[in-house]
């Protein structure tokens, strides 16, 4: 490994993107290269489309293809969350079968984990998933905050499989077909109006045994790996997406896939706080004059500069393979306060005007989204209260809460009624 | 900017813990609090002499060892740890950052040699009993006389200043206002003409003085007039050391909190197995590192001597003095009723926060100095 310079992986790829990519490539035909080459994913290993590569390399390879202008592999949960847990999980023949369409972006992804009654205690869920004389799976319940459930082709499924067990150990992981007929998908309308995930109805929905991952009733370790991924996802810098100006086929193809992908997406800017319209209002509307307006302003500046600085610290120290510190587990819960002390802001800057929406609202509806749409930093992803328990308990090594349901059958420990 | 430290950064930081551990336990800080000069000529010598501490960011060519502000940061963040006892940061931060910001070659090659070396202590008196924490707080006059100058005025809140072998005074000539006719003066400690007396302090590890001045005799250091850039330059610099301290403690103050969580048992389980104080703690862990890396980015702005330098001290400054009062009292919350006696260490802690709050300023007025030097 540590023949490996950056130097020869930025000439390599240098070489190979000078040879392979172009513009005026079909996206299907760039992805087909960046999968047989494996240059699209070089921290993968070398026998599954990746090029073995660490983190850091991986690094040096993204900045070469944001030299040239060339695209990555898709973007959504496909590639970060379901490739990265059947790489480690997957038998060989279901990394054959799922890894290269997810790498193409021929088949999308969805992840199917939270449930109506099982929120920040995920472990807790009850679809269920029973063994049939054919040895399929038949799968009955109902999921809920799923992102692009509506087009995914699969989705990652936690089910409880055992009931006689406790409750962490009798999960179990699939990769289950979503075009079926009982399967049922909804969007979901959230408290700013939008819908940007779906609940997902399974009626006696069919999975077959192939397709468990890393095991009947070993769910709860193979999930725990999704949700790692998924953590470490939010804190990635996404790449930069190719600039509005660039013109080619590839290109064109490229943003028509994005602009579908990402459309649930579209009011995250304001669910994050937008931060960056905040000194621009404040001096826009003369309110940088006022003493009060000013020191909550440059609360939220120092917080956000900080946090920024802390998420490089701790970018820092992953390149440089240091054991990780406590900067590494903070991104999320900074994250929330920064964006409740945007809406904060924003409502001091806005005065009587935060009472208004849409059109008659400040920036054509912008910051009053703002104030419908912070709420839920603090619960997607992991709810505020968990993530102090994740840093009170395994950064600094506190105890446990003792937990009612520990070490019972599931069968016996109080649930919510059936949504 | 640096965002992380080097492996002789923490080989560095690493032996130093270890000697302050050593040198300057709990036992040791409050015997020498409670003393009136504040702290141990023995462990002075070996902090200066032994480790270089007090030349740490001086130029070789001045007897110092020649690192930078990082190294510095790292310093006072150890001694903010173990709350040492020792006029490091008058001496090596205040005077010797005034010296080398104000003095031209030659005054420093007559000064700093000695600072860095331990063998002479100094202190910068610069604040009135008026509170302002910049030029315009400054009354204190200067008047030629015979070669040298005669200073009249009073200053306040001079650290270490009763018991300082060497005064750096900050003066302004008589008329001038604001930003003009700012200059500094060095004189000895036991100058006629100059009256000490120590205050009485919330923070007993932090001994502050009074100094009257009354037609005392001062020599010149750097330009006559124009020292209001070097004196803005030695606060940024002040305020980014006292920002690292600051962490140092606040990081302290947070690990003690989390131990006593984990020991400390009521209803039949530690009561850091309570959402109440786990998430306490985990705000905690939070704030201090939000506050390390302020300090860390203030550090390496003046290490580089960035442009935005002057911005980042005050983003330190504000952002550590918060990080630290807020760990302090939390730290005094979780240890319920013994948290509040004297026989325990949190209230070391937590006026030397009270203390730093105040002192170079309060997180209000950095927070505004933060925006304005943004240009905002």
């Amino acid at each position: 490994m540590s023949a490996i310079t950056e130097e020869d992986v930025r000439s390599e790829a240098g070489a190979w993107l000078a040879s392979h990519w172009s513009p005026e490539l079909a996206l299907s035909e760039w992805r087909r290269r960046l999968a047989d080459s494996g240059w699209g994913c070089p921290s993968w290993p070398v026998e599954w489309h990746g090029r073995g590569l660490s983190l850091a390399l991986g690094d040096v390879v993204q900045h070469e293809f944001n030299r040239v202008g060339a695209l990555g592999i898709p973007q959504g949960p496909g590639p970060t969350l379901a490739g990265a847990t059947l790489l480690e999980y997957a038998s060989d023949e279901q990394k054959r079968r799922f890894l290269r369409p997810i790498i193409t972006g021929e088949d999308t992804w969805c992840q199917l984990f939270s449930e109506p009654g099982s929120g920040s205690d995920l472990a807790g869920l009850t679809t269920r998933a029973d063994l049939d004389d054919d040895g399929e799976f038949v799968v009955n319940g109902q999921k809920v905050w799923t992102t692009s459930a509506h087009h995914a082709r699969y989705g990652m499924l936690l089910a409880r499989s055992n009931w006689d067990v406790p409750k962490h150990r009798g999960i179990t992981y699939f990769v289950i077909d979503m075009h079926q007929p009982g399967v049922v998908v909804r969007p979901l309308r959230q408290m700013n109006g939008h819908a940007s995930f779906n609940e997902v109805f399974f009626t006696n929905a069919r999975v077959s045994s192939a397709n468990v991952i890393g095991g009947v009733g070993n769910g709860w370790a193979v999930a725990l790996a999704t949700l790692a991924h998924e953590r470490r996802m939010n804190d990635v810098r996404r790449g930069a997406g190719p600039a509005a100006t660039a013109r080619g086929r590839v290109y064109d193809e490229y943003r028509a896939e994005t602009a579908s992908v990402m459309e649930p997406y579209k009011w995250y800017p304001q669910r994050a706080g937008r931060l960056d319209l905040v000194v621009e209002r404040a001096q826009a509307t003369g309110r940088d004059r006022d003493p009060v307006v000013r020191q909550a302003i440059a609360k939220l500046l120092i917080l956000a500069r900080t946090a920024e600085w802390t998420a490089r610290r701790a970018r820092a120290a992953r390149l440089l393979g240091r054991p990780p510190g406590p900067e590494g587990s903070l991104g999320k819960l900074a994250a929330s306060h920064i964006a409740r002390a945007c809406a904060e802001v924003h409502t001091l800057i806005t005065g009587a005007a935060a009472m208004l929406a849409r059109a008659d609202a400040p920036l054509d509806g912008v910051i009053a989204e703002v104030l419908i749409s912070v709420p839920a930093v603090s619960i997607a992803g992991g709810t505020d209260e968990i993530q102090r328990n994740i840093i009170g308990e395994r950064v600094l090594g506190l105890p446990r809460e003792p937990a009612e349901d520990v070490g019972k059958p599931f069968r016996d420990v109080p649930k919510n009624l059936a949504g | 900017m640096q965002f992380s430290f080097t492996d002789e950064q923490d080989e560095f930081r690493r032996v130093l813990r270890r000697f302050l551990h050593d040198k300057s336990p709990p036992a040791e800080v409050r015997r020498l609090m409670e003393t009136e000069t504040g702290w141990e000529p023995g462990l002075w010598k070996e902090l200066t002499q032994t480790l270089g501490l007090a030349g740490l960011h001086v130029p070789e060519e001045y007897g110092g060892q020649g690192f930078g502000f990082v190294e510095l940061g790292i310093a006072l963040e150890e001694t903010g740890r173990v709350l040492l006892c020792a006029p490091y940061f008058a001496s090596a931060v205040l005077a010797t950052s005034a010296i080398m910001n104000a003095a031209s070659h030659a005054q420093k090659l007559a000064l700093l040699p000695g600072l860095a070396a331990g063998d002479s202590i100094a202190t910068l008196a610069f604040a009135e009993p008026n509170g302002r924490w910049d030029s315009t707080g400054i009354e204190l006059t200067a008047t030629p006389a015979g070669g040298a100058f005669r200073l009249d005025g009073v200053k306040s809140f001079v650290l270490d200043g009763q018991r300082a072998d060497l005064i750096v005074v900050a003066a302004r000539s008589k008329g001038s206002t604001g930003d003009d006719g700012i200059s500094f003066f060095t004189l000895a400690g036991d100058s006629p003409g100059l009256e000490r007396r120590g205050l009485s302090t919330l923070d007993a590890t932090r001994k502050l003085a009074h100094l009257e001045f009354s037609g005392a005799r001062a020599d010149l250091i750097g330009e006559p007039g124009g020292g209001a850039f070097a004196l803005a330059r030695t606060l940024d610099a002040a305020a980014i050391a006292l920002a690292s301290e600051m962490v140092g403690g606040a990081e302290r103050v947070l690990e003690t909190a989390v131990e006593y969580a984990k020991t400390r048992m009521q209803f039949g389980r530690p009561i850091g197995s309570f959402q109440a104080i786990k998430h306490k703690c985990a705000e905690l862990v939070l704030e201090v590192e939000h506050a390390k890396s302020a300090a860390y980015a203030a550090a390496s702005a003046a290490a580089e001597n960035a442009e935005d330098l002057p911005a980042l001290a005050s983003l330190a400054k504000a952002c550590a003095s918060d990080a630290y009062l807020r760990a302090a009292t939390d730290s005094i919350q979780i240890h319920g009723g013994v948290g509040f006696t004297w026989e325990n260490d949190c209230h070391l802690y937590f006026k030397r926060a009270k203390s730093s709050e105040a002192f170079l300023g309060l997180p209000s007025e950095h927070r505004e100095r933060f925006l304005q030097r943004s240009g905002i």
